[in-house]
């Protein structure tokens, strides 16, 4: 695959953010989803706590990986940055820009500079738009290229995501998995985003077709400059993508660190516990590593325990981690650990 | 070991509008008591379609078993009666499958579900099939266990149920268990717990295990053997050990190099496998790998390899060897590596 290298267009905004400086920063992320019952009048019960109470920031360049079992409220976490969700609480910064005071068409504007790639390449697609179209919508949205010069930003778009440009014509059950999640990244693309919040990109492909997806998302990395929230739960996969890790848990941050200083001295149990949970694809090496096995499941996010929200299932829990939640704290430069007992 | 399984020259084809689609075609595989045998291979290559040849669940039409023995116990499955064949399924050889709330009756308590296939298949009367049901619940991991057993299935969590399957297939002792993703729904940290109970109980029982999985991972920890699928048929077999260390079909060469490990702390660029596998409704002329090899020579496309003994033990289907042998060609992706 040869990726031609064509400067971006003369429409790209300037970013008034450096490779390095922070680019969003998050504080006290909070996201509720009311439970409502009754038949008549709705009427709010409980919440759950998707999200409750997240500081971090991602720098501009960096892919930000972020781990967690299913319902720990990743996927939130993106969609809140995003403001796809408006967040019950907190601040999101973008550049300078507070995100949650934003409206209408300020922060349609702002869109542009943030994108999503999904998941699901199946059913994230519209079977009755062809791939033209769904590259070139968001363009259309943005009142970005018209005419000709859209059309041959589409093509540069799908040369870029290593699809053959002619494919412009056709429809998304023509394609692979892989083919489809190359398109729903060119979709993404298109508008010259900042940041990208790619959720679970890999997740749904066949380990060779995986590889192929990562190693285009770190080109396009390179080649556009490209700042990423990498969501995942192959552990492997975020260690190899990721520049730093966060490790969630019942909508709250566990541990974040340099992918390295988490992967090599984890601090938290909780990170070491799912680290060991994940088997080493080597049999002479896995055959000799000790594992801590969790018991029990993950409680609901409704009736979040007391105290540190692992406390249920943690091997090294005392009376205080029943009782007080325990602070972000920064336990060694760059490494932030939310534990009692570290 | 005493042999317990033994697969010859299975052939399982679906005779659609489109063609035949030859999904298994001629495997031959054997598992000796208490070893545990993994099937890798990609999305595609027949590796559902062997193991539910050999539990005779083929749906006819359109599939039909066309070819081959399969041998358990000295006996071919495939010439047994249907109702020989059921008193088997579910009882010598046990199943496990991916998702387990379409394996489990929703409209039953998670007791009534157990109590039934152990008085089907052990004779237990109520009460005795109601203890043992209890303690095959505690046997997994399941808290309170004489309390949850009143629970419907989705009543308990994804993790749970794939333990319930697992204390209902290990319940009647089996000599074979087959597993088929079984793990692949659920997280992680449950995704352990689920494989080291699966573990720990065959080995208990000295049950042998078929395992279906995409997770490499998966296979080193607890795999004795591999066999290795490409379009259906197997490309590759050996002790897992070997198979991890010097894989010597390409398409394993490529698998393994294409997942990132968990203990990398280079950044090393994946490796990847350009292109699709055959359509298996074509008749395919020499090695069903070769558009996708590295390693092809003009002779891949004419003559199609046998699976030979390339060491004791490790056997492979393929004219070259990737562990010596020069590529003819550069891998896919390593042109793009520069930036
Ligand atoms: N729109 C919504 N309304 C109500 N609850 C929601 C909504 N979206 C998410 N939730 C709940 O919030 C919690 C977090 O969900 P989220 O989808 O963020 O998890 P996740 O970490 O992305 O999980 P997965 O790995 O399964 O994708 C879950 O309990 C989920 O059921
Ligand atoms: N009922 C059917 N009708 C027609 N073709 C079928 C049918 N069931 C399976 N096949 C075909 O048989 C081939 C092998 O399928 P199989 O389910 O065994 O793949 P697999 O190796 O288990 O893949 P995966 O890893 O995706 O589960 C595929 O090409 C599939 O399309
Ligand atoms: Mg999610
Ligand atoms: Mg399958």
């Amino acid at each position: 695959m040869t990726i031609q290298t064509q400067t971006q267009s003369s429409k790209a905004y300037e970013s008034t953010v450096k490779h390095g400086e922070t680019l969003v920063d998050v504080q006290g992320l909070k996201m509720y989803f009311p439970v409502t019952a009754g038949l008549f009048i709705q009427r709010k019960v409980a919440d759950v706590r998707a999200v409750d109470g997240l500081d971090f920031k991602v720098t501009k360049g960096e892919t930000l990986g972020l781990v967690g079992e299913s319902g720990c409220g990743k996927s939130t976490t993106g969609r809140a940055l995003l403001q796809l969700y408006r967040p019950t609480a907190g601040t999101v910064n973008f550049g300078g820009t507070e995100l949650t005071k934003l409206k209408g068409t300020e922060l349609r504007r702002f869109r542009r500079r943030m994108q999503m790639i999904f998941q699901d390449p199946f059913s994230s697609l519209n079977p009755r738009m062809s791939v033209g179209q769904i590259i070139g919508e968001p363009l259309a949205i943005h009142g970005l290229y018209k005419g000709a010069e859209r059309r041959e930003r589409i093509q540069y778009i799908l040369q870029a995501v290593g699809l053959n440009p002619t494919f412009a014509r056709r429809y998304p059950h023509e394609f692979s998995g892989g083919q489809r999640q190359r398109i729903g990244i060119g979709r993404a693309l298109a508008v010259e985003p900042e940041f990208i919040v790619c959720d679970e990109p890999v997740s749904a492909l066949d380990v060779s077709i995986q590889a192929q997806v990562i190693n285009l998302l770190e080109d396009l990395q390179g080649q556009f400059g490209l700042t990423y929230l990498f969501i995942a739960h192959d552990l492997a996969v975020v260690r190899h993508i990721s520049d730093r890790v966060a490790v969630m848990y019942l909508g709250r941050m566990m541990e974040l660190a340099d992918r390295n200083e988490l992967y090599e001295n984890p601090l938290h149990p909780y990170t070491k516990a799912l680290l060991s949970a994940v088997p080493i694809t080597d049999p002479e090496l896995e055959r000799k590593r000790e594992r801590i096995i969790l018991t029990g499941d993950v409680p609901s996010p409704l009736r979040p325990p007391p105290g540190c929200v692992f406390n249920t299932r943690c091997p090294i829990a005392v009376d205080e981690c029943r009782e007080r939640v325990p602070e972000w704290r920064e336990m060694a430069p760059n490494h932030f650990v939310a534990c009692h007992r570290v | 070991m005493a042999r317990l399984l033994e697969v010859n020259n299975l052939k399982t084809y679906f005779f659609t509008d489109e063609g035949v689609v030859r999904a298994v075609n001629g495997v031959s595989w054997h598992l000796d008591e208490g070893e545990t045998l993994a099937l890798v291979g990609e999305s595609g290559s027949g590796k559902s379609v062997t193991a539910m040849s050999i539990l005779r669940l083929i749906p006819n039409p359109p599939g039909r078993i066309v070819d081959g023995t399969v041998l358990f116990e000295g006996k071919d499955l495939l010439k047994m009666s249907d109702s020989e064949m059921r008193s088997i399924r579910g009882n010598r050889i046990a199943m496990v499958f991916q998702e387990p709330m379409t394996s489990l009756n929703p409209v039953l308590t998670v007791g009534a579900q157990i109590r039934e296939a152990l008085q089907l298949h052990l004779g237990l009367d109520e009460d005795g099939a109601n203890a043992r049901a209890v303690e095959l619940l505690e046997l997994v991991g399941i808290p309170e266990a004489d309390q949850r057993i009143k629970d419907y299935p989705h009543q308990f969590s994804g993790g749970m149920r794939q333990r319930v399957m697992i204390a209902m297939a290990l319940s009647c002792n089996p000599k074979l268990l087959i597993a088929d993703e079984p793990t692949t729904a659920l997280d992680v940290t449950i995704q352990a717990q689920v494989l080291e109970i699966m573990a720990r109980l065959a080995t208990e029982l000295n049950t042998a295990v078929l395992v279906i999985t995409h997770n490499l991972g998966v296979v080193a920890r607890y795999a004795d053997r591999v066999n290795v699928m490409y379009a259906g048929e197997i490309v590759e077999s050996g002790s897992a050990i070997e198979v991890f260390k010097r894989p010597r079909m390409p398409y394993t060469v490529g698998l393994m190099a294409s997942v990132p490990r968990l203990d990398a702390t280079e950044k090393v660029r994946l490796a990847t496998i350009e292109g699709q596998p055959p359509l298996l409704i074509q008749e395919i002329q020499g090695c069903p790998f070769r558009p996708r090899c590295d390693w092809a020579i003009d002779k891949c496309a004419t003559d199609h390899p046998e699976l030979e003994e390339k060491e004791p033990g490790h056997w492979a289907r393929c004219h070259r060897n990737p562990q010596t042998d020069e590529r003819t060609r550069m891998p896919a992706g390593a042109a793009a590596a520069g930036n």
